[in-house]
């Protein structure tokens, strides 16, 4: 089952330059909530804030309060590595692991973190790959074909089943569409929407109509603060900000 | 332009061919000297090699014909295990120290310090070992040898393993962090995986380097005309034995330098080969 997150007041830092501003967000459980907004306003600053991965940059830096369920991630002696393992995340780019198997990447999380059982394994691995709708073009050669075989659509799909595989409460995706052909698109919109029945999903998107056509709710930053947050619906028909609606409009950004 | 399309046409294809020509010819250039040395080693070296050159050690009197390497061949192999064991966890360790965990003044100390190294000339390291172990211990010793030479080894598969790790691009390392798999984990099932076959390369090539090194030997595991495998007593080395006897001035033990250089270059080959092979069955065996 997913989970809601509540973003409070939450900064974020490249060295002195101050990428996020104060966000307040309430994420609802079980829904997609699209963030949109100019290039370099900062939507992969905060989704990356929201399972920890923003400090992995050297002089990246994050402060504020993100709840999770019961905890709050930047709560002492929280271990950024068990918040990842709970808050999944697929990139902008595929970048399944190429040195492994189909089979292999998709099991990674598990097996790297300790996990032995073969028989659960395979059972995960195929479920993982039936719900990213992959299963079918890969079953034949899961352990022959290497990640990095696949086509970029195919290899994307691959990264969401990898990130599945851990059971994950919420997944984060960065743009994950942007590198894909209409095809390769849709079929990961409709991967979307079958996810929400069992995950909470956060999707960055440059692409409006994708926003409207998968996320109940959607998000608009701007130079690295929250503009407006509600119903989808809300934003793109009456927005209560200026600025969304030009952005929206089409008149900036 | 349909008029000039032509022209450009003719110069291009003219250029192409120019440019793969020379690529040709450099390869060529490249190949040339080494089928040479290795054709010149075969010729010079196969009609010595007998089963009592594998299995005997050097004839009592010199020059006298009969005898082999066999001390020496597995001196040679006992030294080289010595300094893989010293120099290939060392040096692989601080190429992934350099490439994922150094932030700031000291990994430029570490990699500043591991060029310096890497220009050192091998006597030079001898000399120190000699020094540092040699005389402290008051013999020379298979230890010594094997320490000398993975000294050596420790700069180049440093660097090596540095830049081949600097290859893997970060989202690799971004994908292992997002699934929630701790650092170390992921450096070594993972990014160092993936650059595999390219440290496997330059553990490799240190390990060629170091296989012909004669002049660390010297003050180190001397040499010996005997059985020895014991790790504190002089050992022989093909090396030494193939310099000793290539100065000697009698024509068998010339023979016997030859096909002991010949021993020398095959052992070399035959351990690249069979490690890359053992590598390159690893792809889809599963994250360990
Ligand atoms: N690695 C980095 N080092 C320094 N500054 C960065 C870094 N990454 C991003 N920034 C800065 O942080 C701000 C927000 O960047 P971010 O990547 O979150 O934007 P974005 O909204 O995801 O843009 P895009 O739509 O182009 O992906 C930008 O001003 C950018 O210049
Ligand atoms: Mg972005």
């Amino acid at each position: 089952m997913g989970v809601g997150i509540k973003v409070e007041n939450l900064n974020a830092w490249f060295g002195k330059h101050q990428a996020l501003h104060g966000i307040n967000m309430d994420i609802l459980p079980n829904h997609a909530t699209a963030i949109i907004g100019p290039s370099g306003c900062g939507k992969s600053t905060f989704v990356r804030c929201l399972n920890r991965m923003h400090e992995t940059n050297p002089d990246a830096r994050a402060e504020g309060k993100v709840q999770v369920k019961d905890m709050n991630i930047y709560g002492e002696g929280v271990a950024p590595v068990d918040v990842r393992r709970r808050i999944g995340m697929v990139f902008q780019k595929p970048n399944p692991f190429p040195s492994m198997s189909i089979y292999d990447n998709v099991a990674a999380g598990l097996k790297l973190n300790g996990f032995r059982n073969r028989k659960k394994l395979d059972e995960i691995v195929e479920k993982s790959l039936r719900s990213s709708a992959l299963w079918d073009e890969v079953k034949d050669d899961l352990k022959k074909k290497s990640g990095a075989s696949l086509s970029g659509g195919q290899q994307q799909r691959l990264c969401i089943a990898r990130a599945l595989a851990v059971e994950p409460d919420v997944l984060l995706m960065d743009e994950p569409a942007s590198a894909l052909d209409p095809i390769s698109t849709s079929k990961i919109e409709d991967l979307i929407f079958e996810l929400k029945e069992n995950y909470t999903v956060v999707i960055v998107t440059h692409n409006m109509q994708q926003a409207a056509r998968v996320a109940e709710f959607t998000a608009f930053f701007l130079l690295g603060k929250l503009i407006e947050f509600d119903k989808t619906e809300k934003i793109f028909t009456t927005p209560t900000d200026k600025r969304t609606e030009d952005y929206i409009t089409g008149r900036f950004g | 332009m349909s008029e000039a399309t032509p022209q450009i046409q003719w110069h291009r294809r003219v250029a192409d061919k120019l440019a793969t020509a020379l690529a040709v010819i450099c390869v060529l250039l490249v190949i040339l000297p080494l089928a040479a040395v290795f054709i010149y080693l075969v010729i010079r070296g196969v009609g010595s090699l007998n089963l009592a050159f594998f299995t005997h050690i050097p004839s009592g009197s010199p020059g006298e014909p009969g005898g082999g390497m066999a001390n020496a061949i597995i001196g040679s192999v006992v030294i080289l295990l010595i300094g893989s064991v010293i120099g290939v966890p060392l040096g692989v360790g601080s190429g992934i120290y350099l490439s994922e965990y150094s932030r700031g003044q000291f990994g430029k100390v570490v990699r500043f310090t591991a060029d310096v190294l890497n220009g050192v000339p091998s006597i030079v390291i001898g000399i120190a070992v000699y020094g540092l172990l040699v005389l402290r211990q008051k013999h020379f010793s298979a230890l010594a040898g094997g320490v000398a030479l993975g000294i050596m080894m420790i700069p180049t598969i440093t660097r090596s393993t540095e830049e081949m790790l600097r290859l893997v691009p970060n989202s690799i390392r971004e994908a292992a962090l997002g699934l929630g798999i701790p650092q170390w984990r992921s450096t070594l099932s993972i990014t160092l995986r993936t650059a595999m076959s390219g440290v496997i390369t330059g553990v490799m090539l240190a390990f060629a380097r170091v296989s012909g090194e004669t002049a660390p030997l010297l003050f180190t595991a001397l040499g010996n005309s005997y059985w020895s495998t014991k790790l504190n007593q002089p050992i022989a080395a093909l090396p030494l034995q193939i310099y000793v006897y290539a100065l000697s001035p009698y024509d068998e033990w010339h023979r016997l330098a030859w096909a002991g250089a010949l021993v020398l270059i095959v052992i070399i080959v035959a351990t690249s080969a069979s490690v890359r092979w053992v590598a390159s069955r690893g792809f889809a065996g599963g994250a360990q």
